[in-house]
């Protein structure tokens, strides 16, 4: 690779630049201001909290790429969660039967969301809407109380360290960075979703399968949610139809995939962004814990933030020439 | 340079002994109609392999229709499309590829956000199992950057980064690439620059000689005139004549092109003994690329005309006018003091009182569920204004005038509170000239306002504009109608590459003047735009 390539490739990847540098700084901060420094249990729990909205902020990057919208990647990660609840126990056969189940069940609920958008030609965020409150009922007739039980062994193993040093939630994550998101985003499908969020016109001029690509978005969304929903039943050892986390985990997802340089136009940005994006508002959290401050600030330094996130990406008003193209 | 191609594909001459006699591509009686719009009537058309086949026609003509069915965007409401002899259909534009017909769109089918490697190969990127060999993909683009003569293109880089002229060229390589047997291109050279025309004239003949069927749509006589062998001459949906290269004169093309009856009737143009005040004045108005030194003027109860092809910087020039373009260098004098409109809120301001009705009246002049009385007061709120200083709508007053301009453009309404989209296109057309009535302009800027409304509205329309100027306004009019021009226009500027190629007044406004202006080739009877327009 050429330095000129070297220059091109940061240039595109500003946003993901940008998202890191503030992450490692804030998480520095945090570590240095920590009574008891850069240990593994601290760094077990800080990944164990910021894996789960990493995977939900994964799951919003995709209907975003394509310029939509998934307003149940909330519902989804609550509904898998009370599934998981019910059916991730037992002897090894039924655990990982259930968590099949609880994955597919995910992806049927993004595939559900797709087929809408694609087939019924309906908006992203009405549609989303609609069918989140849909999971969030089905969660509801799971779980009208929280409990249900996970098998302990395998929460244990995922929610604390492999080989004593590196927490399991960070391999999961690396796993499903690896697994699911680096071949989507190298595959023809992958390329159509960047396609279609980029201009659908000129997409589906250049005989890209827009439809598959949509589809494709969602349905991968809902199980990227999936993961985080089984992820949640390790971490709390069971499950909850809880609307409040339904709903924070949506609108921050949202804002993860924002602050980690992802276009909210759609065809620019990425999940590896996400899931920074999604680190550094869990470290907002953890900051004010560590200069003392009251948690009551956490949504106003959120905002903050997101602000700053969103303000860097609106650079480019400052270029247009002609001024009815500032309202497209 | 087969290995350029898309690995599916055989080469260029894959089935050669299927074809026989067949002319590689036909199309028999196809009609296109949208609504109760004949867009194409009947047309019959082949295309051979291993030539090149120019088609012309005016604005309006079907050419575009006719590319698009061609490429599968379009399905035509009758008639059969014929690949090698064979009946084909096609449900959407991966099909024409796959069929070897690829087509380089006037609005480029780019990708912004995405990297020139990724664009060039959309479709069928190198890989496997639906895979992306990112290295191999590279290696194919610039390949093929190599051979549009674009090896300066770094295939990492951001199409949306590029200059138009290399998103032409990306463009072109991208369609290379898909190893098309037919290739057809809509005014695929406008934004380029000349050496890069040389290149792609060069390809062409190249790809002529390897035997492709090549469509090609230009405005430009001169590039017609040096690549292509067949020319076929379209005129309102229908396929006119079809003749090979010099078998007709330009003037002969002209008048093919042309060759149609006035249908509309115009109220007839005063006599004008001495040029009147001047109401605007522009002086070497520029804007980037897309305006060079535009300069005219209009004086008081005066129409002048803006024509050309499409795209020739109308458009822009009365954005700029009306203050819209950020970046205009140049003057702009109204009643011959300076003073350039730094927004459309500065340009309806008193001092200047000018009015632009816009092209996409559903985007830009219509708010489409309020209802007609809101609409048409929109833009002269401010006229009608009480008490603290003006903050409150005088709704009497405004009423009342409401209704005046109603009657007077006899708009066609049973509830001015009804919302305005329930309204007929010349109706809501009315409304968007209703509304900058109502502001009193003293001069008016008409961005092709006929566009899609039934003859009845535009005789109207045609009326008040003489109207209008008979009491003293100043008319800046562009329309793609010639006959409009001819009947309307006291005056007619030509514009065509961002600027002012002639200006024709009196006897001098007829169609052969202004096709042949239009398509910037001199015509004898044809003065140069005169220096110091008055």
């Amino acid at each position: 690779m050429t330095a000129a390539d070297l220059k091109l490739r940061i240039a595109q990847s500003q946003g993901l630049l940008i998202a890191i540098a503030v992450f490692a700084l804030m998480f520095t901060l945090y570590i240095s201001n920590h009574p008891a420094g850069l240990t593994v249990p601290v760094l077990t729990t800080a990944a164990n909290k910021a894996v789960l909205l990493a995977l939900v902020a994964m799951a919003q990057t995709l209907p975003v790429l394509t310029g939509g919208l998934d307003l149940s990647v909330g519902m989804v990660f609550v509904m898998t969660n009370c599934l998981a609840s019910t059916l991730v126990s037992g002897n090894p056969l039924e655990v990982a039967a259930g968590i099949v189940v609880v994955l597919l069940a995910g992806a049927l609920a993004g595939f559900v969301n797709g087929a809408i958008v694609v087939y019924g030609r309906l908006q992203p965020i009405i549609t989303t809407l609609a069918t989140g409150a849909v999971y969030y009922g089905i969660a509801l007739l799971l779980r009208p109380v929280p409990g249900g039980d996970v098998q302990e062994d395998l929460a244990d193993f995922m929610t604390y360290t492999v080989v004593e040093v590196v927490p399991t939630s960070l391999v999961l994550l690396l796993a499903v960075v690896l697994l699911i998101w680096l071949p989507f985003r190298n595959s023809v499908v992958g390329r159509g979703c960047y396609a279609v969020g980029s201009s659908e016109g000129a997409a589906y001029m250049s005989g890209v399968t827009v439809d598959r690509s949509r589809l494709a978005a969602y349905t991968l969304a809902g199980l990227l949610a999936g993961i985080a929903g089984l992820m949640l039943t390790f971490v709390t050892f069971s499950g909850e139809a809880s609307a409040p986390i339904g709903g924070t985990y949506t609108l921050n997802s949202i804002a993860a995939v924002v602050i980690g340089g992802t276009s909210l136009y759609g065809g620019a940005g990425g999940a590896i962004g996400s899931i920074f994006g999604a680190f550094i508002l869990r470290t907002i959290d953890d900051l004010l814990f560590v200069f003392d401050l009251p948690p009551l600030w956490q949504p106003l330094f959120q905002g903050v933030v997101l602000l700053g996130a969103v303000s860097l990406g609106a650079a480019r008003v400052f270029r247009i020439k002609n001024r009815l193209e500032l309202f497209n | 340079m087969n290995d350029l191609r898309a690995p599916t594909r055989q080469g260029v001459l894959g089935d050669e002994a299927s074809g026989a006699a067949a002319p590689y591509w036909q199309m028999h009686g196809i009609t296109k109609r949208y609504g109760g719009v004949v867009a194409l009537d009947g047309v019959d058309f082949a295309c051979e392999p291993g030539e090149i086949h120019a088609v012309l026609g005016e604005n309006g003509a079907g050419k575009s229709t006719l590319i698009k069915i061609a490429a599968g965007v379009v399905t035509p409401t009758e008639g059969r499309l014929l690949l090698q002899g064979r009946e084909v259909r096609f449900a959407g534009p991966q099909d024409a590829n796959a069929a070897g017909i690829v087509c380089i769109f006037q609005e480029l089918s780019l990708l912004p956000d995405l990297t020139v490697a990724d664009n060039i190969c959309m479709t069928a990127p190198p890989g496997r199992w639906g895979f992306i060999n990112h290295r191999a993909q590279r290696r194919r683009a610039e390949a093929l950057l190599a051979r549009v003569g674009c090896a300066d293109v770094n295939p990492l880089e951001l199409v949306k980064n590029l200059p138009l002229s290399r998103r032409q060229m990306v463009e072109i390589a991208k369609a290379l690439g898909r190893g098309p047997r037919m290739l057809i291109l809509d005014e695929a050279t406008s934004a380029l620059t000349a050496a890069d025309v040389d290149k792609v004239y060069g390809i062409l003949r190249d790809l002529r000689r390897d035997g492709l069927a090549i469509l090609y749509i230009s405005h430009r006589m001169h590039e017609i005139k040096e690549l292509a062998d067949t020319c076929s001459v379209f005129r309102n949906g229908r396929h006119i004549e079809t003749f090979a290269k010099g078998a007709r004169s330009d003037n002969e093309i002209v008048h093919l092109m042309i060759g149609r009856e006035y249908t509309q009737v115009y109220p007839a143009k005063p006599a004008r003994p001495a040029a009147p005040a001047p109401a605007l004045t522009v002086d070497k108005l520029s804007w980037g690329h897309r305006l060079n030194n535009v300069s005219l003027t209009v004086g008081k109860g005066e129409i002048v005309g803006l024509g050309g092809l499409d795209g020739q910087g109308q458009r822009e020039l009365l954005l700029a006018l009306f203050g819209v373009l950020r970046g205009v260098t140049g003057e702009i004098a109204i009643d011959g003091k300076p003073g350039k409109p730094g927004s459309p809120r500065a340009a309806k301001s008193e001092r200047i009182r000018m009015a632009l009705i816009p092209e996409d009246r559903k985007s830009e002049g219509l708010l489409l569920p309020m209802s007609v009385r809101d609409n048409i007061s929109m833009a002269s709120i401010t006229r009608f204004t009480q008490g603290l200083g003006g903050i409150f709508i005088d709704r009497e007053r405004q009423n009342a005038r409401i209704d005046e301009v109603v009657r007077q453009l006899a708009i066609k309404v049973g509830d001015t509170e009804s919302p305005v989209a329930n309204l007929s296109g010349g109706n809501q057309q009315k409304v968007v000239i209703a509304k900058w009535l109502m502001t009193e302009a003293r001069i008016i800027l008409l961005n092709d306002p006929t566009r899609g409304i039934d003859v009845g509205t535009k005789q109207e329309i045609y009326q008040l504009l003489r109207e209008l100027a008979d009491a003293g306004t100043a008319i800046l009019f562009y329309t793609t109608d010639y006959d409009e021009l001819i009947g309307c226009c006291d005056r007619v500027s030509i514009m065509y590459d961002g600027g002012i190629v002639r200006e024709l007044r009196g006897s001098d406004i007829n169609e052969e003047n202004i096709v042949s202006s239009a398509l910037n080739i001199a015509m004898e009877s044809v003065p140069p735009a005169a220096e110091t327009a008055t």
